[in-house]
């Protein structure tokens, strides 16, 4: 049976990653993003892997009349419909601090933008009855720190929403994975120097297809992660506050 | 871009250099930004690879494949990608890369760079022979250069990366049966066997395994590898590189009692009428690439290579040198005997008509000595050092090793007047300096 896969965010090397492995099991594919000539050849990428098929079209997570055609796209396919969102922004948190109004943009790239994508697309999966939402958050939703607590508080509420979207879709067996990276050798990370328990866009790629075959809920990837978080998020509050982690 | 202040080095690990680098993962804005050196996945063994104290730009997450025709077999891809990974996704439907050098991780800018060549190049020639067009930046703009465009083309291939960033290149891919090749390996006792075999060899890819230890009645003993492409599956499917060489081992990991041991073993690994196997394509092609960080087996201070070709009236002159190894005490392992053919697609290609051999030394300032001589000894017989390995030559034996070096210089000069894209590698051997 075929399926197809609507990847929110292709561009980003983990999305890429992740693309190709289902380029190369021949799934169809839609992808959106911003940068429209990197969209065109990761399209050419994916068809050449063995994509069933393949089609790019723009999005912005703070426009939601982008999301109108790629519904209109998704709902001429045939089979099993999946999503993977990979969109989020974190700008510096000493950028925030100097200018609070970068602050409705992470939570619409991050949070707000993408969970409204899945609202629409929801009842269209639901109608299927089957198929997968992938939704990437971070490590950083788990507990808010000096850092990027902007950022971390937009995939936290980003999760929450994902846990409640499980909980709905589940009944119509569309499964809902919620992916926590820790740091990931892309763009992102370049040049802030060794990073703990790094992993690779190729890593992430794997450890979703993993948790996928395996029917996770939620995935940290790198694994270690889960252990680290578990011990983070059980750090005292009177403790935590005054630790730069 | 954003650059980052790095510690680097060739794959030999011998010569580090600190320098920014920028890693883009999208291909907008990099032809309009101010002229550097490409860098790939950094498997050239010296320092063709570096830019100390200045910048390079990583192409490695550049690598998509942009088109493919399966009728005719060309391929489009972005430079960083690996040509082993041309070779998996395209192998199950019938063609691979038609050159493809001993690691799967080169990637495409870089092989171009280098003209590599393969087990194939006594019968297809080197890797530019099979590039039909490369989009190269050249003062500020994307170029297409064909073999029509015939000096910055030949300029390009085996170019070093000097005429121009490459953003992605077209390929000729070549027909094959699968993911298999029928391997054949047999014994080869002594340097005469050895030369012999290699020389008679009808097949289509043709290595020769040597025993750099091995002296006296069995100097230059070796296997010789011969294989063709093949539709049966074989047997061990490969399971991509699971294993890793976490840390840099210690000296007495290469000893020359350890060394000698295994070369023994591993020569006596094949039956004395030889044998015949179904291989993995990567396993064939790429022995090491299944450990990753293999260079770490050399510890800290790391490696060299030295890769020489001489022709085939010098062949007592290499003898001597492979002589001059034994007696040294000093080769790892890993060294490599082969048929070159006449073809070299650049004006700055190592291939020549004779045979080329590759042995690697563990870095001392005994093994220094030992290849600052084996470099004079092939300038002597008439041959030349690969780029690819080299970080010890001289500026005047490179020059008298590659005759075309003014013109090619000339050419490249013309590309990049303000010597942008000039490496360490460069420099150190005075290339463009005409």
């Amino acid at each position: 049976m075929s399926e197809t896969w609507i990847i929110l965010g292709a561009s980003s090397s983990m999305a890429r990653a992740f693309v190709r492995k289902l380029a190369e099991s021949g799934h169809g594919l839609i992808l959106t993003g911003r940068d429209k000539d990197d969209l065109a050849r990761l399209s050419a990428d994916c068809l050449a892997r063995g994509a069933a098929s393949c089609e790019s079209l723009p999005v912005d997570a703070r426009d939601a009349s982008s999301f109108t055609p790629i519904l209109a796209k998704a709902g001429l396919t045939e089979g099993t419909l999946s999503c993977a969102v990979f969109i989020g922004s974190m700008p510096d948190q000493s950028e925030i601090d100097a200018d609070p109004s970068l602050i409705d943009g992470v939570i619409a790239d991050s949070f707000t933008g993408p969970a409204r994508f899945l609202q629409l697309l929801a009842p269209l999966m639901e109608e299927r009855g089957s198929g997968t939402v992938v939704g990437v958050g971070s490590v950083a939703g788990d507990r808010g720190r000096l850092g990027n607590y902007v950022y971390g508080a937009a995939k936290a509420g980003f999760a929450t929403y994902l846990s409640g979207l499980r909980n709905r879709m589940g009944r119509e067996g569309v499964h809902v994975m919620t992916v926590k990276p820790g740091p990931v050798d892309t763009a992102m990370t370049w040049g802030l120097g060794k990073q703990p328990f790094m992993t690779t866009p190729d890593g992430v790629a794997s450890d979703i297809l993993k948790g996928l075959s395996k029917k996770r809920n939620v995935v940290y990837t790198a694994g270690i992660w889960r252990l680290v978080m578990l011990v983070i998020r059980n750090i005292p509050e009177p403790i935590f506050k005054k630790m730069s982690i | 871009m954003r650059w980052n202040e790095m510690c680097y080095s060739g794959w030999g690990n011998a010569l580090t250099v600190t320098g920014e680098v920028a890693r883009p993962e999208r291909m907008q804005g990099l032809a309009a930004q101010a002229p550097v050196p490409a860098i790939g996945n950094r498997r050239s063994y010296g320092d063709a690879c570096t830019n100390g104290g200045a910048r390079a730009v990583d192409m490695s997450r550049l690598d998509r494949v942009l088109s493919f025709d399966a009728e005719t077999g060309l391929v489009e891809a972005e430079a960083g990608m690996p040509i082993g990974e041309l070779a998996r996704l395209f192998a199950p439907l019938g063609w691979m890369p038609t050159v493809m050098p001993g690691t799967g991780f080169a990637t495409l800018g870089g092989c171009i760079a280098m003209d590599v060549h393969g087990k194939n190049h006594h019968i297809d020639g080197s890797f530019g022979a099979h590039v039909t067009a490369i989009k190269l930046v050249v003062a500020g703009k994307v170029k297409t250069v064909t073999p029509k465009t015939k000096t910055l083309f030949a300029a390009t291939v085996g170019g070093l990366g000097q005429t121009g960033m490459i953003l992605s290149a077209t390929l000729q891919m070549k027909r094959c049966e699968g993911t298999g090749m029928e391997v054949t390996e047999q014994r080869a006792e002594n340097w005469e066997e050895h030369i012999a075999l290699l020389a008679s060899s009808t097949a289509p890819y043709t290595v020769g395994w040597l025993d750099a230890t091995a002296s006296g009645s069995k100097l230059g003993r070796g296997i010789v590898e011969e294989a063709v492409s093949t539709a049966v599956e074989p047997q061990s499917a490969p399971k991509g590189a699971s294993k890793s060489v976490p840390f840099n081992f210690p000296r007495f990991t290469l000893s020359k009692a350890i060394v000698r041991g295994f070369n023994k073993a591993y020569y006596l690994r094949i039956r004395d009428g030889g044998q015949t196997r179904i291989k993995p394509l990567e396993e064939f092609f790429f022995p090491l690439d299944k450990i990753n960080n293999w260079n770490r087996l050399y510890g800290k201070q790391g490696f060299h290579q030295f890769q020489c070709v001489v022709p085939d009236a010098s062949l007592d002159a290499l003898k001597a040198m492979v002589e001059k190894i034994a007696k040294s005490g000093l080769a790892s392992p890993l060294a490599v005997l082969k048929r070159m053919g006449p073809d070299a697609a650049g004006m700055m290609s190592f291939p020549m008509q004779g045979y080329t051999l590759a042995v690697d030394f563990r870095e001392s300032p005994k093994a220094r000595k030992l290849i600052a001589e084996l470099n004079a000894d092939t300038l002597q017989a008439g041959g030349r050092i690969y780029f690819a390995k080299d970080s010890l030559a001289t500026e005047a034996e490179a020059k008298a090793m590659y005759p075309d070096w003014a013109t090619w210089a000339g050419e490249a000069n013309k590309a990049d007047p303000e010597h942008a894209l000039e490496t360490d590698m460069t420099r150190r051997l005075g290339l463009r300096s005409v």
